[in-house]
């Protein structure tokens, strides 16, 4: 089982990213890749190159912006950071994950019923 | 919010689709630095720069792939798609000109003529006329009978009775129809100048809600009796015979040598004839005085515009009540009262006629492109057979079936598309032409033109033809197993059974659609003939008429019969003196041009007691009958000595003689019509002319007066010649200018022209059916040759093999000319059963023609056959030549 890496769902790549930029201030593309990585413990299976569709997709919805400017060791890269309607996003998004999440874990935790077999 | 927050994702997505190259620059950029700082961080973390490098890569996943997922998540990958398609079919069609070319000109005829009919339905049947709220415009006349005008009018009392006693209407007016085409005279400015006018109740204008273009519309002091002379003058008069000037608007013109006040101009959206008088030219408008028309009997139709909410069934309603009750003539109650009145939204009354006519038009046109569709279809079938392994191969390298279908929709969509152009250059040309086409009788001719929605139809109907032509084809291509396709060599004799089999269904259904298309063409050209053939009581050949002037004001300013009787004497003696003319005549209402009826009696009949039956009067001279070429039947023809002084006679038609005396010797009998004190005799008979129309029913009564006895409204001055009429133009007005030196430079009609204008509508039909026909004929030979030519190719090395054992030429062509005419007669069987199906469609606009025909089913059988065998004989010719040896070493 720990072999294979979680396949991430429809959706949970972009509230990972919102979240990741929440918490850590501008990020570029690698530094958000790499939180993601590994706050997930390196359980997620992400080619680190898929995370472009994503951040466009965000900057089109208006939730992060992008600006030119220099990393920690000289280099030039895009800087992605969340806006006002990213962290109200965030905000709803994160609320319905943890409610999803608490309802999967109750329904996965009952048990079968001996009397059935 | 979320309306809001889509639009703004959208608008994203299209600048990013129009900014594709700096994007995916600065995506490369940004890619490039993610990978030098993954491994920056690799390196510091005690890798070799290698491996850094190595793991960075590993970890990013394929750069490609990041890319074209970016692309697709920020800008319209359909667009993107479609523009892959339009390349790659640009560049298959550039190689396959000849296809591309054939299929281009096939769909610009098809969809031409599609929208060039569009374009006249939609302007005499779809679009509102051009007035404003012309919805609640309503005609109102009498019933349609046998007589005329003067059946159809009303008189100067009942208008006005109408006006002033009616609940429905906003406002009621009138016009006078007795106008002819050259009623007034301009002068005062160089050559006197002929004019046509129509006099038009004074709110002629407002009811019809148009505005001058210059000036204003009749003042209320210019429609009184004895009130200031007033003219309005239509656009086009204005721009040629006062070269659109716009100082004449106030000024006084000369108008049958009255000074006329130029009130105004009227703009050029405002065309009189093309709704109420369609084929002729109308210039001036003048104020008809009620007060001076109240004993001229019924003169007048309606025009009314009803109050808003009014239905015209309610207005008809209300009228059926009021007009009984309308006397003909109030100062005279003695001579009874009692009007129906047929009541209709005006543009129903004008163009709904027309109606059938153009769904017959629009449906041939409708075939056409259907056969346009199967033809192309068959096209791309026999296509699709050299490009099985393109597609396989594309398969092969992933493109998927959608993918394939797609980009063969392109193709049907960019070739329709091209097709449209093509056809809209066509369409614009033939209403350009119908524009000006003025002669023919069909109302609104002038507006048509290819606007807006002709644009959306020719849109619509290419997307239609494209889907229709290149559907079929498009999923049997990408259907094909990859694996055969790419073995299958495509030669063999038994390969493409199938195939064929639905290209020959395509031919049948072909020549069933032009089956349909020739019997409708020919059902109505058939007609056409008979109505040509029609007997009109004159022969319309080798006459023409001109517009004469004369002044028979005698000294009491009174018109004087005898100055009259002595001018156009005169005028027909000189006249038929010019060398090269052999009769001369002069009437009042040249037949089919326009009329009036009055009523007729035998003696002793009462018509204020019984009815009487109207008769249509003409007013003539001595030779009219005989410039006209009618035929006498019993008595003589008037003489210059029937003169005011003697006494009055009168010739009749054998209808009006049947009615009055039936059996009897109607020669020397008095009948009761005109204006004599002491009533006509007879003095002959005449055989009956068609006066009101060619093909309706035929006239009933008719009579003729002299014009030295009654009063003509105008005169014309008819003559019969072996010569073409413009030779004599010259001679003829030098003579009548000699005569009054004020005649008006009028030109010559030739009665021909008066009957061709009667038959234009019909014309015009048979023409453009007989075209639409020919091209669905031509397209179906078109197929025939198409599927036979390919058998045959297909089947080079069978057919080389049966040589080589043995079979004649004479064989071989047998079996390909077989093929043939069993597609032509499956084609031909459904057809016919389509055409008899169909044939109701068209019965109301046949001409004593059946619509089952037999020569006309014959016809189309045999001319069918024709062309097929020509268009299978040369494939057929083709496949015995072929030389065995070289069939069966080829491939």
């Amino acid at each position: 089982m720990t072999d294979s890496k979680l396949d991430l769902l429809q959706g949970t790549l972009d509230l990972m990213v919102l979240q990741t930029l929440a918490a850590m201030g501008a990020q570029h593309g690698y530094g958000i890749a790499r939180r993601i990585e590994q706050a997930s413990g390196n359980e997620v299976l992400l080619n680190q190159g898929t995370i472009y569709a994503g951040l466009v997709r965000l900057q089109h919805r208006g939730w992060i912006e992008a600006e030119w400017g220099t990393s920690d060791n000289n280099r030039r890269a895009k800087f992605y950071s969340i806006t006002r309607r990213g962290r109200k996003q965030l905000a709803k998004d994160a609320a319905y994950w943890q409610r999803l999440s608490a309802v999967m874990g109750r329904v996965l935790a009952i048990e079968p019923e001996g009397s059935e077999r | 919010m979320t309306g809001i927050d889509a639009l703004w994702r959208t608008w994203n997505r299209v600048r990013a689709f129009l900014q594709r190259e700096p994007l995916d620059c600065e995506l490369d950029a940004e890619m490039a630095s993610h990978l030098e700082i993954a491994i920056d961080e690799n390196v510091r973390r005690g890798m070799v720069p290698e491996e850094a490098r190595r793991q960075a890569l590993v970890e990013f996943g394929g750069v490609q792939q990041a890319r074209e997922k970016q692309r697709v998540a920020r800008g319209l990958p359909f667009l993107d798609v479609l523009g892959q398609d339009f390349r790659y079919t640009l560049r298959t069609l550039r190689r396959n000109r000849g296809f591309a070319t054939v299929a281009v000109l096939i769909l610009g005829l098809g969809i031409g003529a599609n929208v060039a009919v569009f374009s006249v339905v939609n302007t005499l049947l779809l679009r509102p006329l051009p007035f404003s709220h012309s919805q609640r415009l309503v005609w109102i006349q009498g019933p349609p009978q046998s007589c005329g005008l003067s059946c159809v009018t009303y008189s100067a009392d009942a208008v006005e009775d109408y006006q002033h006693r009616n609940q429905t209407m906003e406002s009621v007016t009138a016009y006078m129809p007795f106008y002819g085409p050259a009623d007034y005279k301009l002068t005062g400015r160089g050559e006197p100048v002929p004019v046509s006018g129509v006099p038009v109740v004074g709110n002629f204008f407002e009811t019809l809600g148009v505005q001058p273009f210059l000036g204003r519309l009749f003042r209320p002091d210019e429609t009184v009796k004895n009130g200031r002379p007033a003219v309005l003058l239509s656009f086009f008069f204005w721009k040629r015979g006062f070269h659109g000037d716009r100082g004449i608007v106030g000024q006084a013109i000369e108008l049958n040598n009255k000074l006329t006040v130029v009130a105004g101009v009227l703009p050029p959206s405002f065309d009189f004839e093309s709704v109420f008088a369609p084929g002729t030219k109308m210039d001036i408008f003048v104020p008809a005085i009620l007060d001076d028309m109240r004993n001229w009997g019924n003169t007048l139709l309606i025009v009314g515009r009803m109050k808003p909410g009014v239905t015209a069934a309610q207005a008809q309603a209300e009228a059926k009540v009021l007009f009984p009750d309308f006397y003909f003539n109030k100062s005279h109650p003695n001579w009874g009262k009692g009007y129906e009145a047929w009541l209709q939204p005006l543009q129903e009354h004008v163009s709904g006629k027309l109606r059938r006519s153009l769904e017959v038009l629009w449906c041939a046109v409708g075939l056409i492109l259907l056969i346009v569709c199967v033809n192309l279809s068959n096209l791309l079938l026999a296509r699709s057979a050299a490009r099985t392994k393109e597609f396989a191969m594309r398969n092969a390298l992933g493109a998927g079936r959608g993918r394939i279908v797609r980009q063969l929709l392109t193709e049907s969509l960019m070739l329709s598309c091209a097709g449209a152009v093509l056809g809209l250059g066509i369409a614009w040309a033939v209403t350009a032409y119908l524009e000006h086409a003025g002669e023919i009788a069909l109302p609104l001719l002038q507006n048509v033109r290819v606007d807006g929605a002709a644009l959306g139809w020719t849109a619509l109907v290419a997307v239609i033809t494209a889907a229709l032509f290149g559907i079929a084809p498009a999923f049997r291509m990408s259907g094909k197993n990859i694996q055969e396709s790419l073995k299958d060599s495509g030669h063999g004799a038994t390969a493409g059974r199938k195939h064929e089999s639905v290209r020959a269904a395509l031919v049948v259904s072909e020549i069933a659609l032009a089956c349909v298309l020739l019997v409708g063409a020919g059902l109505l050209l058939r007609s056409f003939l008979k109505v040509l053939d029609i007997d009109l009581g004159f022969q319309p050949d080798r006459a023409a008429a001109i517009t004469v002037n004369y002044d028979d004001q005698g000294s009491n300013g009174q018109r004087s019969a005898a100055k009259r009787g002595a001018t156009l004497e005169e005028i027909v003696r000189k006249v038929k003196a010019i060398p090269g003319i052999e009769e001369a005549g002069v009437t009042d209402m040249l037949p089919l041009d326009r009329n009036r009826s009055w009523n007729l009696a035998a003696e002793g009949m009462d018509c204020i007691k019984q009815k009487c039956p109207d008769a249509l009067v003409q007013i003539v001279t001595p030779g009219y009958l005989a410039a006209m070429g009618m035929k006498l039947r019993e008595g003589r023809d008037f003489s210059w000595s029937d003169g005011a002084a003697s006494p009055c006679v009168v010739i009749l038609n054998e209808a009006a003689v049947k009615q009055l005396w039936p059996g009897q010797d109607p020669l020397g009998r008095v009948a009761n019509i005109g204006p004599c004190s002491k009533p006509p005799r007879v003095i002959g008979v005449v055989g009956d002319v068609r006066d009101t129309s060619v093909e309706g029913d035929s006239d009933g009564p008719e009579a003729y007066l002299p014009a030295t006895q009654a009063q003509p409204e105008g005169a014309e001055l008819v003559v019969r010649t072996q010569l073409p009429p413009d030779v004599l133009a010259a001679s003829v007005m030098r003579t009548l200018r000699t005569i009054n030196p004020g005649q008006s430079a009028a030109e010559f009609r030739t009665i021909r022209q008066l009957v061709d204008h009667a038959v234009s509508p019909r014309r015009f039909f048979v023409l453009l059916v007989g075209i639409f026909a020919a091209m669905g004929l031509t397209l179906a030979a078109l197929g025939i040759y198409g599927v036979i030519a390919y058998a045959v190719t297909r089947q080079t090395q069978e057919i080389g093999i049966r040589m080589a054992l043995g079979a004649s030429r004479a064989r071989v062509q047998l079996r390909v000319m077989g093929r043939t005419l069993r597609l032509v007669g499956l084609g031909l069987a459904v057809g016919t059963v389509a055409s008899l199906m169909t044939g109701r469609l068209i019965g109301s606009l046949l001409f004593g023609t059946q619509q089952t025909d037999a020569a006309t089913y014959t016809g189309m059988v045999v001319l069918l056959m024709l062309v097929a065998l020509v268009a299978g004989y040369l494939p057929a010719r083709r496949a015995s030549r072929i030389d065995p040896m070289a069939a069966l070493r080829s491939n």
